[in-house]
C-alpha cells in the first residue's frame, strides 16, 4: 500500500535556511545540508527547499546547496522558488534535485510546465499553486501570493494537470501560518479533478489536521513547516499517530 | 580488492543522487570502492559493477542508449558474456525487457523475458509516486532484500515478467507487480534505492556483494 507522504520545508535564503529548525542543537543551524539530514534521519519522505533569494545570482548558491545536499541525503529532495527557465530546471536537477516546483513562471508562460515535463519526465515537475479566497472564489496567487491573478484556481489545477504537471503544491494562503488545519473543502474539491498526488500545505497546528487533510481532504502528500522546526511535534509523532488511526505512513 | 563501480552516463536524469549513493555506502560498510559516472567502454570493461539508472519515458532512454557509441555492445559484453553484477534502477530496470508499450510500442534490450505495460489506473493517482511495500517472493540468497521494506516510487508502467523464477520481489499498487528482478548476474529494482534512505543504501551494500 502507498504510503502518505510528510514533507517538511525549510525556506532558504541566499544559501542559509532563515525558517528551519529551532530545537535541535546543530552545530551550524542556518546550514541546509544539516537540517536536511536531520529530517531525513527523523522520519521525513521528502525534503523541499523553497529559495527565497531576492537575486538571481544568490540564487547560484542554491545549486551548491543542492550539491552538498545530494552526498548526505537519500530521500527525494524537491527545491522550488525563482524558477523561470528550462535552464534553471536542468542545473538544479544536474545538481541531485529530485524534483522542482514552479509557480509563478507557470502562470506567466503555462507552456514551461508541457515544456519541461516533456524534456525531464513529468515525475520532477511540481506544480505550486497558491490560492486565496476572494468574493467567494479561489484565486490563485503569484509571487508568494503577492500578486493576485484572474485565474480560478480549480480550473487551473485541471490546465496544469493537462499540461503536464507531476504532481501539485498545494497552498491555501487563507490558512498559512493560521494553525487552524489546511482548508480541506480546497483540498477535497483539487484532489477530486486532479489524477496526479496533491500536496497539501498551509495550516497545520495540531496532528489532528494532518489526519484531516488526508481523510477529508484526500490529500497524497502533507507539507508543514513551522510546526517542525519549533518541534510543537515531530515527523515520528505525526506518523506514529496517523498510523493508529490506520493511515498508511512509512514508519 | 577495491570495487570498481560505474553509473552509466546515457543522459538520462539525476544520475548524481546514484553516484553519491553508492558513495555513501561505500563509507558507511567501508567498502574499498571507487564510484565512477561515465559512459567510456573502457571504464564499463574495467568495472566490477555497473548501474543503469533511468528517468522519463522508455523511448528516450533506449535512444539515450543507442545514441552513445558501443555503449550496448560495451553493457551486453559485461552482463552477458562475463556475466559481472549488473543493476538497472527504474526505466534503466524496464530497459531489461524485451518490450515497452509506452508511447507506442518500442525494443529494449530484453535480457529479461517480459514487457512493460502501463499501470492499470483503477482510480488511482498517477505516477505511483511515494513509499510503498516491497515484499520479497523467496528467501534465496540470490535476493537484494530479506524481509519486507518501504522504497520509493515513481512510475507509471511496470514490468511484466514472462517467468515468475525471474520476480525476487512485488509491491502492490492497484495490482501487485515486480518491483525487483533478477536473472542470473542481472538485478533490476522499480524503485530508487538512491531515495529511500537506509532501506536503499542497504539494498545498494546487497548488490555489491553479489
Amino acid at each position: 500500500m502507498l504510503k502518505v507522504r510528510i514533507i517538511p520545508c525549510l525556506d532558504v535564503k541566499d544559501g542559509r535556511v532563515v525558517k528551519g529548525i529551532n530545537f535541535v542543537d546543530l552545530v551550524d543551524a542556518g546550514d541546509p545540508v544539516e537540517q536536511a539530514k536531520h529530517y531525513s534521519e527523523n522520519g521525513a519522505d521528502e525534503i523541499c527547499f523553497l529559495d527565497i533569494s531576492a537575486s538571481l545570482e544568490k540564487r547560484e548558491t542554491m545549486i551548491n546547496v543542492v550539491k552538498e545536499t545530494a552526498k548526505e541525503v537519500f530521500i527525494p529532495l524537491t527545491v522550488g522558488g525563482g524558477i523561470s527557465s528550462i535552464d534553471n530546471i536542468k542545473s538544479l536537477l544536474k545538481a541531485g534535485a529530485d524534483k522542482v516546483s514552479i509557480n509563478s513562471a507557470a502562470i506567466k508562460n503555462p507552456e514551461i510546465v508541457k515544456q519541461s515535463s516533456d524534456y525531464f519526465g513529468s515525475q520532477c515537475i511540481v506544480v505550486a499553486v497558491d490560492v486565496k479566497k476572494i468574493n467567494n472564489n479561489w484565486l490563485v496567487h503569484s509571487h508568494g501570493g503577492t500578486i493576485k491573478t484572474n485565474l480560478e484556481a480549480l480550473e487551473w489545477l485541471e490546465k496544469i494537470q493537462d499540461l503536464g504537471a507531476g504532481e501539485i503544491l498545494l497552498t491555501s494562503m487563507d490558512r498559512d501560518g493560521t494553525k487552524l488545519g489546511f482548508d480541506l473543502e480546497l483540498l477535497n474539491h483539487a484532489s477530486k479533478i486532479l489524477k496526479i498526488p496533491v500536496i497539501a500545505s498551509g495550516g497545520v497546528g495540531k496532528m489532528q489536521h494532518f489526519y484531516d487533510g488526508v481523510k477529508k481532504g484526500k490529500a497524497n502528500a502533507l507539507l508543514a513547516a513551522s510546526v517542525f522546526h519549533f518541534n510543537e511535534f515531530s515527523i515520528k509523532d505525526v506518523k506514529k499517530y496517523l498510523n493508529s488511526k490506520n493511515i498508511s505512513v512509512r514508519l | 580488492m577495491q570495487k570498481k563501480i560505474t553509473i552509466i552516463d546515457y543522459g538520462s536524469g539525476n544520475i548524481l543522487s546514484a553516484q553519491q549513493s553508492f558513495i555513501k555506502v561505500s563509507q558507511e560498510y567501508e567498502i574499498n570502492a571507487e564510484v565512477k559516472i561515465s559512459n567510456n567502454h573502457k571504464d564499463i570493461k574495467n568495472s566490477t559493477h555497473l548501474v543503469l539508472p533511468g528517468q522519463g519515458a522508455f523511448l528516450s532512454c533506449m535512444n539515450g542508449l543507442k545514441n552513445t557509441p558501443g555503449i550496448i555492445d560495451a553493457i551486453y559484453e559485461f552482463a552477458q558474456i562475463k556475466k559481472h553484477p549488473f543493476l538497472g534502477i527504474c526505466v534503466g530496470m524496464q530497459l531489461l525487457a524485451e518490450d515497452s508499450e509506452e508511447n507506442g510500442n518500442h525494443k529494449g534490450l530484453g535480457w529479461i523475458n517480459g514487457n512493460i505495460k502501463a499501470l492499470p489506473k483503477k482510480n488511482l493517482k498517477m505516477p505511483h509516486m511515494g513509499w510503498n511495500i516491497t515484499t520479497p517472493c523467496n528467501t534465496l540468497s540470490n535476493n537484494l532484500i530479506s524481509q519486507k521494506e518501504d522504497f520509493y516510487f515513481v512510475h507509471s508502467y511496470y514490468f511484466k515478467c514472462r517467468f515468475r523464477e525471474n520476480i525476487l520481489a512485488e509491491t502492490l499498487y492497484g495490482i501487485t507487480f515486480p518491483s525487483i528482478v533478477a536473472k542470473e548476474n542481472i538485478y533490476g529494482v522499480q524503485f530508487h534505492p538512491e531515495k529511500s534512505s537506509s532501506q536503499g543504501l542497504k539494498l545498494i551494500k546487497s548488490f555489491l556483494t553479489k
